[in-house]
């Protein structure tokens, strides 16, 4: 009987993600919430599907001393989610049931595969979820109480820019960058929270005349809070950070003012900047020989990448099964690495579909931003969809050697406080200014 | 102040909608390239990536699945896994000693085909409902079998020809860069690997395990005057090339450096074609002494000295010492295949073999297909171009030279009424003893249109043209028998 579980769970995990991934696009075809319903509900039986079964099968492979803890966890992590999509159900109405959904969709793969590679880090990995989410589950009340925090933007960037220049001072070099500060034996990584700050502030300088248009002097001032950012990252040694901002900032630059000058101006620009970083940091030439060639650089640079193709290649279409793989020869797998332990065990296609996942949660953000009439909501929202976006791609992109590694996690799956709950505020910030909307 | 204005709110709004509509496109586009490439990379190229001696997930494979069967190119059995009573596994090797190199072993690490096709024998490319029956039952699937491009007659022909003298024999299709025989000698019994291990390891001396095929550095001796004659014939004109002569009197000397012919024989009046089929060494170190050593240098190369190989098994790079700053002592030594100079007898074959091929590399393989257990072909393994070497119209004139040295030279012993060969030998001293060489012959056959190649050392055995040649013939007369 155990046998047939687990020989078995590998298709069925599959044909679930793959029911679930299916209806995330299949919201695209109805305008109306309303219709959308059954497609919710679908997705959501699909989600807790996997969750039980997946741990049942952990279950039935785990040894007896670990296996006991299972069931409470379990349900921790089960009432959790659901607890999730009702609170959102009930309290904010004009939330967008599929980024909910998705967003617990992809915290359920994480505890999973967390759980199995990692029981101290999955424990963690909830704890800090939970306290994330009841944390950012006022986001939303808050972004319509208070609609003049746009107006804070030089706060925000001033606020950003010493954050990181704290990084730049006090952190000690880890891996040849400067990310984290220690606060209390907590590990505080400022880059990620001063993502949001900078949209914030970048959104808010551009939008600040809404009847004017985008003004020159507001275009400059935000080039040169770009520019500060950006170098302080460079000058941390944090490139992947520093690319992230950059594409943001370019982005939100096209978007407000339309001119596509500063699209194609601004990725030469960002090519230029490449070359000179090629040039300048042997920590990037390293991580680009380790990209092209992973098994000549095996030693070193190509050691990480190489594991993961290993694991990734090894896992094939439908994966080993769950503890039937060997992801814990990854090195940093339960974070940046996490996509190739999920492919290891669950197999390339639910890792196809969980691409999937996120690229609906990031056409559902780019969409709901187009259907703002606020210049600055607009802003904000395709900001942050586009660090959403270009970070899962980084991040996706690297562990699979289709772009280098650049050391980015991928959001809500990767283990790390830091990672996590930034990405909650985000899909928060994101529910918080369409529930406005929706109640206006 | 300059504005950047919006005409109006609404049709700026579209505007700027469609640029999000744009980004969104572009992102969505780089998503769908990023699965294409994950899926690629899962279904082709992993099979081959992940079969790498640095994955150390394989123990998780033999747990699923019964490691398949290594045949021969026409079906015999050279490797399979037997299921005893009690459930364990043992590999078996019907065939003993016979492949001990070219097969490998897969206990006690991996080698040759066992390992070149580790995850190959471990897949199972079954019907999907067997397989996800056998999971269901708790059963094995049973693993894909690899099919070789070895020949089991030339196999033996080459093993028995070679008989107790240590070296390495190889034979390759020189229209498609097959492996046909790979023979390497002291060699083992794969079925006895594990208890023998110590003991085998202990005999440093002996160093069985090598396959001196691959691995086998050995100066090369006169071979390499196909690759001194290839430069001079690039640097002279036709007409210079059949007004070469040369008095050999038994030795060359030059700046204090001297070489001698095999033995000190004094080889008398010689042209170019008969210094290269009665392989004089004082002529070839005279034309040495005239090549220019950067051209020199750059032959060797482009011919994959002190380069990588275009194989996928485990190899030793050849190597050649000369360079623009060498002294005429090196020089000299160099052009006769002496000296600093070391070649494997791979690389000496994929020489011949590109010669007989008008110059076109083939990249030698040992595996042509892989079948399921039911027999269904899973994939098949097709020939590849390594890129042309040397000039089709080069290639041409040494094939002349080549079939001199059988017709009229060192290789005569090859002659044979099945088929006409060309090739050069060897007698490569070792030692600071002259009087003991090892003894070489690479060659290839027909002439006319040629199939296939074969290169043979038999170390510390003497002359190439006395002892290498009928080891050669024996290989080649299995192929055309």
């Amino acid at each position: 009987m155990e046998i047939i579980i687990a020989a078995l769970s590998r298709y069925i995990l599959i044909i679930l993600i793959a029911v679930y991934t299916f209806q995330c696009f299949l919201v695209f075809r109805f305008h109306d919430e309303h219709a959308r319903n059954g497609i919710y509900i679908r997705q959501n039986i699909a989600m807790i599907l996997i969750h039980l079964l997946s741990f049942i099968v952990l279950y039935l492979g785990m040894g007896e001393p670990d296996r006991q803890k299972l069931p409470l966890f379990y349900i921790i992590q089960q009432l959790t989610t659901i607890l999730v999509i009702l609170f959102y159900r009930l309290v904010y109405k004009g939330a967008n049931r599929l980024i909910v959904n998705n967003m617990c969709m992809l915290l359920t793969i994480s505890f999973i595969i967390l759980t199995r590679l990692s029981y101290e880090r999955a424990i963690k990995q909830v704890l800090i979820a939970i306290a994330s989410l009841i944390l950012t589950s006022v986001i939303p009340y808050i972004l319509m109480k208070f609609q003049n925090l746009r107006r804070f933007y030089y706060a925000f960037a001033v606020l950003g820019v010493l954050m990181l220049l704290i990084v730049l001072v006090f952190s000690n070099t880890v891996h040849g960058s400067k990310l984290n500060i220690n606060i209390g034996g907590v590990t505080f990584q400022p880059s990620e929270f001063v993502k949001l700050l900078f949209v914030l502030a970048i959104a808010g300088l551009l939008a600040r005349k809404p009847t004017q248009g985008v003004r020159l002097k507001d275009i400059m001032i935000s080039a040169v809070i770009a520019c500060v950012h950006i170098l302080i990252l460079v000058l941390s040694k944090d490139l992947g950070s520093a690319l992230i901002y950059f594409v943001v900032y370019i982005t939100l630059l096209f978007v407000a003012t339309g001119k596509r000058f500063f699209l194609y101006g601004g990725l030469m620009a960002g090519a230029l900047g490449g070359i000179i970083g090629y040039r300048l940091f042997s920590h990037v030439r390293v991580r680009i020989e380790g990209w092209q060639d992973p098994m000549g650089t095996i030693d070193n640079a190509g050691y990480q990448i190489a594991q993961s193709l290993f694991a990734i290649g090894t896992g094939g279409f439908f994966g080993m099964g769950l503890l039937q793989g060997a992801p814990e020869k990854i090195p940093v797998v339960w974070s940046d690495f996490i996509f190739a332990a999920i492919c290891e065990e669950l197999g390339v296609l639910f890792g196809i579909c969980l691409i999937l996942i996120c690229v609906s949660c990031f056409v559902m953000f780019m969409n709901i931003s187009m259907k703002f009439r606020d210049p600055f909501y607009r802003l904000v929202a395709v900001g942050l969809s586009v660090i959403y976006g270009f970070q899962v791609f980084l991040n996706l992109g690297g562990v699979t050697k289709f772009v280098p590694l650049t050391g980015v996690t991928l959001p809500l799956v990767s283990y790390g406080g830091n990672s996590i709950m930034v990405s909650l505020i985000m899909f928060a910030i994101i529910q918080g200014m369409y529930n406005a909307v929706y109640q206006e | 102040m300059l504005f950047i204005r919006n005409k109006s709110l609404s049709a700026g709004r579209k505007a700027e909608n469609k640029n999000i509509a744009h980004i969104t496109y572009a992102f969505v586009i780089l998503f769908i390239a990023m699965i294409a490439y994950i899926g690629y990379f899962t279904y082709f190229k992993a099979p081959d990536f992940i079969n790498s001696s640095y994955n150390s997930r394989q123990e998780l494979y033999a747990k699923k699945v019964v490691r398949g069967k290594i045949l021969s190119k026409d079906g015999e059995v050279l490797a399979e896994t037997v299921t005893n009573e009690d459930g364990s596994e043992t590999r078996r090797y019907p065939c003993r000693n016979l492949f001990a190199h070219a097969v490998g072993y897969s206990t006690k690490g991996k080698t040759g085909v066992e390992l070149l096709a580790n995850f190959t024998l471990l897949t199972s490319d079954a019907f999907i409902l067997d397989r996800i029956r056998n999971d269901l039952n708790g059963v094995k699937n049973i693993g894909d079998n690899v099919i070789t491009t070895l020949d089991p007659a030339m196999q033996a022909a080459a093993y028995n020809a070679l008989g107790s003298y240590r070296g390495a024999v190889i034979a390759m299709d020189v229209k498609t860069g097959e492996i046909l025989c790979m023979v390497s000698k002291p060699d083992f019994d794969p079925n006895n690997i594990v208890q023998a291990w110590d003991e085998i390891n202990a005999d440093t001396e002996q160093s069985a395990l090598l396959n001196r095929v691959t691995n086998g550095l050995y100066p090369p001796g006169s071979t390499f005057k196909m690759v001194t004659l290839l430069e001079f014939i690039r640097e002279n004109s036709d007409k210079e090339l059949e007004d070469y002569s040369y008095e050999c009197n038994g030795s060359y000397s030059i700046d204090g450096f001297t070489i001698n012919c095999y033995h000190g024989v004094e080889h008398g009046d010689l042209n170019l074609k008969s210094a290269f089929s009665e392989s004089c060494n004082s002529a070839f170190a005279s034309i040495g002494v005239s090549l220019d050593k950067k051209a020199f240098q750059e032959t060797c190369e482009t011919l994959l000295f002190n380069k990588k190989l275009p194989v996928k098994m485990s190899y030793r790079e050849s190597y050649v010492p000369i360079n623009e700053n060498s002294d005429l002592g090196e020089v000299m030594q160099t052009a006769i295949g002496q000296g600093k100079t070391q070649a494997t007898p791979l690389h000496i074959a994929m020489i011949t073999q590109a010669i007989a091929n008008e110059g076109e590399l083939m990249k030698p393989y040992l595996i042509r297909r892989v079948e399921n257990w039911a027999g269904d072909t899973i994939k098949e393994y097709k020939p590849h171009s390594a890129g042309r070497i040397l000039e089709p119209g080069d290639a041409l004139k040494l094939k002349a030279y080549l079939a001199d040295t059988v017709e009229n030279g060192t290789a005569t012993r090859l002659k044979s009424d099945l088929y006409s060969a060309a090739g050069k030998t060897g007698s490569a001293e070792y030692s600071k003893n002259k009087a003991m060489s090892h003894a070489w012959f690479t060659g290839f056959a027909p002439v006319e249109d040629p199939r296939v190649a074969v290169t043979v050392i038999a170390e510390e055995a003497g002359s190439g043209g006395l002892f290498a040649v009928p080891m050669a013939k024996a290989v080649f007369d299995a192929y055309f028998k």
